[in-house]
């Protein structure tokens, strides 16, 4: 799958965001994502990337400027936007079946199709064998698997992921960057994804936004033009760590900013 | 299982041997009778009024559980509304701690005037005295909801109605049954409390609070203790049959309700 498409998924324009009267969150900023694409936010606590993602999930609304999201408001696209969080936000007393149903149950699916769905999500992401689990009973690792075929689940067009694999060791973090790879292979959805890791950034995009902090604005972007399908065997090319260490020095200097 | 019946055991133990003290104490300092009966004297009354202590005991069971009934009922229904605003819980939250604070000794009178001795006067005190709990734990349960929850609701557009039912009514569950368990105790409580004063509109006939007011008149000593054991009874059984069904409602999903495996 390739990247852009030329045609906007999404579309800030002079966007803005103050808290309360004073403190400024995120300086006016003009960004456009296109459909296909998959971007990251990347940078230092304070320069307002989950305030950002927020933003296009309309859970917050712009102190100035205008959000489009295939050319609506974001409130209106909600059904083409799915939210994954940093921590799983899994209903504790619903076990992974029901809470991969959540989201077609909240907007009236029927019961046969949610079950349908969230068969076919659970085989894709590896869990049917706990399915009548709750969530005590998992692991981090797991929980988040149950929290992305949620998500997926009511099949979006835009994914919205604020830091999703922060709190993952570095090992499996590697291989669930993979497994969203491939789940975006066979699902064609446009990617927002909110990080601080360099690593993760460079593996998953195919644009990097870096973000400078205090407040925050759009410091550099960066394109990354490895080829589809990325696997692991991209982490150890010269190439990957030449682009690794130039977004080092591109952040080091948006923080320095 | 074999933690339990030994914690059972020991607890067995613990009270054959208060028993043994309780027969010791009147051997040696030769204490009368009416002061304090000997154990076997409380187990013959406990065998030969079965039928009138039994008969005490559901007429107080009843009233605690009717009290009981209501003020889960009414208590869900104040903090379904206390959950609307910060607002409304700013006004009316103070009142229900005055509702914890009051005492029901010195209400109980005015009740016996307004309602009349008798079942309903005692139900009335066992609701008014175990309904702040139900409130207060049940109002937090509600609003203590994870904001990012809240917002994965809204990113699917649930309704009002979705969010209250499918979120917040189901994450109150555990806090409802923390109040629960504090109200079942003071209702019982406050049933027999409410029987010293409101007890009985027919002389003679009446539940444990009453009949242990009767007993202490008429110097029946050991009818009085095993009066007393009955009431215990009572109080440990409506506590066990709430912890019973906390467990049977939230053992599955949450962290709290695994008392059989606490160490």
């Amino acid at each position: 799958m390739s990247a852009a498409t030329g045609i906007p998924m999404i579309e800030l324009a002079g966007v803005a965001k103050q808290f309360g009267k004073g403190r400024a969150v995120l300086d006016p900023l003009d960004l456009e994502v296109q459909k296909g694409e998959f971007v990251t936010m990347l940078g230092p606590s304070g320069c307002g990337k989950s305030t950002l993602l927020k933003l296009i999930a309309g859970l917050t609304a712009p102190t100035t400027g205008t959000i489009r999201v295939d050319g609506m408001t974001p409130k209106n696209a909600r059904e083409l936007i799915s939210f994954i969080f940093q921590d799983a936000t899994l209903l504790p007393w619903r076990n992974v079946l029901q809470n991969v149903c959540l989201g077609l149950e909240l907007e009236h699916e029927s019961t046969e199709r949610q079950r349908k769905k969230a068969d076919e999500l659970l085989k894709m992401v590896g869990l049917q064998q706990v399915s009548k689990a709750y969530p005590r009973e998992l692991s981090g690792g797991m929980k988040m698997r149950v929290s992305i075929a949620r998500a997926l689940a009511t099949s979006p067009r835009l994914l919205l992921m604020d830091e999703p694999f922060a709190a993952l060791d570095e090992m499996t973090r590697d291989r669930f960057n993979e497994e969203l790879l491939r789940l975006r292979e066979e699902q064609k959805w446009t990617g927002v994804f909110v990080t601080h890791s360099v690593a993760e950034a460079v593996f998953l995009s195919t644009r990097i936004v870096i973000l400078a902090p205090n407040p925050g604005r759009i410091h550099a972007m960066l394109a990354v033009d490895f080829p589809f399908p990325r696997t692991a065997a991209l982490r150890i090319t010269p190439e990957f760590d030449a682009l690794a260490a130039s977004l080092s020095r591109l952040l080091r200097g948006a923080i320095a900013a | 299982m074999k933690r339990w019946a030994i914690s059972l055991g020991n607890a067995g133990a613990v009270f054959a041997a208060l028993l043994l003290l309780w027969q010791a104490i009147i051997w040696i300092f030769h204490v009368a009778s009416y002061m304090l009966p000997t154990p076997l004297a409380v187990a013959q009354v406990l065998v030969s009024r079965r039928a009138l202590l039994l008969n005490a005991l559901s007429i107080t069971a009843e009233e605690a559980a009717g009290g009981l009934a209501v003020s889960i009922a009414a208590g869900i229904a104040v903090a379904l509304i206390f959950a609307q605003s910060r607002w409304l819980r700013r006004m009316f939250f103070p009142y229900t701690l005055l509702l914890q604070t009051v005492p029901i000794i010195a209400i109980s009178p005015l009740i016996l005037m307004w309602v009349g001795a008798g079942m309903p006067a005692v139900t009335l005190i066992a609701f008014i005295i175990s309904l702040a709990p139900i409130i207060a734990n049940t109002t937090q349960g509600l609003i203590s909801v994870d904001e990012n929850l809240v917002r994965l609701f809204l990113m699917h557009n649930a309704t009002p109605g979705q969010l209250l039912f499918k979120l917040r009514l189901p994450n109150a569950v555990p806090y409802l049954f923390v109040g629960i368990r504090i109200a079942s105790g003071l209702a019982v409580i406050g049933a027999i409390t409410g029987e010293l004063y409101a007890g009985s509109s027919r002389v003679g006939e009446g539940g444990l609070g009453y009949s242990i007011l009767y007993a202490s008149t008429q110097l029946q000593t050991d009818y009085l203790f095993a009066l007393v054991a009955a009431a215990t009874v009572l109080g440990f059984g409506f506590v066990f049959i709430v912890m019973f069904l906390e467990w049977y409602f939230l053992h599955r999903w949450h962290e709290s309700a695994r008392p059989l495996e606490a160490d």
